[in-house]
């Protein structure tokens, strides 16, 4: 029975976690969509997360990119497959490697930066002072950041597809000495609308995710350093596992026939 | 009295787990009047003024202002509630994104919407009510020290002209001299917007000042209530141990915080 009870316990307290940031999830979506907006706070956070994230964004996606076509190419030698690399490439950075790579590395970045920045305004009370100032938290703080990283994701997702695929044309052409413009004729021809469009829904969604869990962490973080620090752990520690749990699950919803 | 009542609490009591904070405290302040919360370190003052606030929500009992049970009012009946109140918080809470004018504007601005520059106007004019000079107002709250902090965070309390002031230990962490400065400001401001004040405090210095009456919290409830002149003649033994500040007394050390 003490081996059932130690499985049941955290099992019992994730799913009490996932209960409480779906709770918090209701007012927070609310809020986005009702108004007021805060348009001073969703143009930092849109630069914040947008902006500022593209060299990491970028320099992942060129060497994923880069990576990609290097493997699959000791691979597919063997079988004389080589020209499949193309489209091994475009079809995995489309698809999967560019949502959730970009996903991982903005989780790491930007889920922390709300945990740590909205959990130290909780431990010095500056989120009861927005309160006693007229302001709903929520609406300033919250819904800023949840909108911006929805509304910013896919663009950057679509970036980071550009240059992974760019990093894979660099290795093809300049290493396992492919044509460069037939690389990139038989990668146009090979990629269609589906697979641009269900990595960028993926982005979204995980930016949504990212937002909603960092806000949370912080948001309800207590008791000082020590509280602000595992908020953030927890942020980047949720927002990636449920990255690639929701992956999975989209995939699902995409892919499967 | 009691119809008179700016602020009535009735039986408030709220729990943290099995920890009994507040155990049914009545407390009433009529308008323009100050009352001071003074009581040892957990005994449930911070948590009094959160659930008058609207932060907390008691577990029982009702929190009257104008006499509306404001903890069971949502929505615009809040933020009608909300724009009637300031608060100048134990460590200032000033928002360190934003440079002090903005800090001191922001209910004016987010709340009323109030426009940039009328608004950094009246910003400068209450900086000023507090001492400090136009000078301060493009600084950010990081650049203050803790003094200057907590007249930015009482200018931010008063700019918009609150009938009800909250002080959350206007003096702690400051020296004997600014804290005395502090409390003459607070005395003023209140005095000049004709505002109510709760303010709490375990500093006797500050409670002379600026208290009209005072309330003593022990376990949870008001176990001494009366005008500030009667705090040395009170008879009672806990109140006598509390200003004096002996650690020989009825109240014993409690190791755990609230």
């Amino acid at each position: 029975m003490e081996a059932l009870a130690a499985i049941g316990r955290p099992v019992l307290a994730l799913l009490a976690v996932i209960g409480r940031v779906t709770i918090f999830s209701g007012p927070a979506i609310g809020s986005v969509v009702s108004p007021p907006i805060f348009l001073r706070q969703l143009g930092r956070q849109l630069i914040e997360i947008g902006f500022y994230s593209l060299p990491v964004v970028g320099l992942t996606a060129l060497f994923t990119g880069m990576v990609l076509a290097l493997q699959s190419y000791t691979g597919f030698a063997r079988f004389n497959a080589e020209s499949a690399i193309a489209n091994v490439v475009v079809l995995s950075m489309c698809r999967e490697l560019g949502p959730v790579m970009a996903g991982l590395m903005v989780a790491g970045r930007i889920g922390a930066a709300m945990a740590a920045e909205l959990g130290t305004m909780r431990v010095t009370e500056q989120i009861d002072a927005l309160t006693t100032l007229s302001t709903n938290p929520f609406k300033y703080l919250i819904a800023p950041r949840v909108l911006a990283a929805v509304l910013v994701m896919p663009p950057l997702v679509l970036i980071a597809d550009v240059i992974g695929v760019m990093g894979g044309w660099l290795i093809g052409v300049t290493k396992l000495n492919f044509n460069a413009s037939a690389y990139i004729q038989s990668t146009i021809e090979f990629v269609q609308f589906l697979d641009v469009f269900s990595g960028l829904v993926k982005a979204g969604v995980f930016g949504a995710l990212i937002a909603l869990i960092g806000c949370y962490c912080g948001f309800n973080s207590k008791g000082g350093a020590r509280g602000v620090g595992a908020a953030t752990t927890n942020a980047v520690v949720g927002a990636s596992i449920m990255i690639l749990l929701s992956d999975y699950l989209l995939t699902e919803m995409f892919f499967s026939k | 009295m009691s119809e008179a009542a700016k602020i009535r609490l009735s039986g408030v009591a709220k729990s943290f787990g099995s920890k009994n904070v507040l155990a049914g405290v009545d407390v009433e302040v009529a308008k323009g009047e100050s009352l001071v919360i003074i009581g040892g370190s957990g005994s449930g003052k911070s948590v009094t003024l959160k659930c008058i606030l609207g932060l907390l929500r008691p577990d029982a009992g009702q929190v009257f202002v104008d006499g509306v049970d404001v903890t069971r009012v949502r929505g615009r009946q809040r933020e009608e509630f909300m724009s009637k109140i300031g608060m100048l918080f134990q460590g200032g809470a000033l928002f360190d994104s934003l440079s002090v004018w903005r800090n001191v504007a922001f209910g004016l601005m987010q709340g009323k919407g109030l426009g940039a520059k009328e608004a950094r106007e009246l910003a400068i004019e209450n900086l000023q009510a507090v001492g400090l000079g136009a000078e301060v107002a493009e600084l950010f709250p990081s650049e203050l020290s803790g003094g200057m902090q907590k007249r930015v965070g009482l200018a931010r309390a008063i700019a918009a002209k609150p009938e009800i002031i909250f002080f959350d230990e206007p003096t702690t962490g400051l020296d004997p001299i600014m804290a005395d400065v502090i409390n003459n400001l607070i005395r003023a401001c209140v005095a000049r917007l004709g505002a109510t004040a709760i303010s709490i405090t375990h500093d006797m210095a500050s409670v002379r000042k600026i208290a009209d009456k005072v309330a003593m919290l022990y376990e949870g409830k008001v176990i001494w209530h009366g005008p500030v002149a009667d705090i040395d003649n009170s008879g009672n033994p806990y109140v006598d141990q509390f200003i004096h500040g002996r650690a020989e007394g009825p109240i014993g050390m409690r190791v755990r915080a609230a």
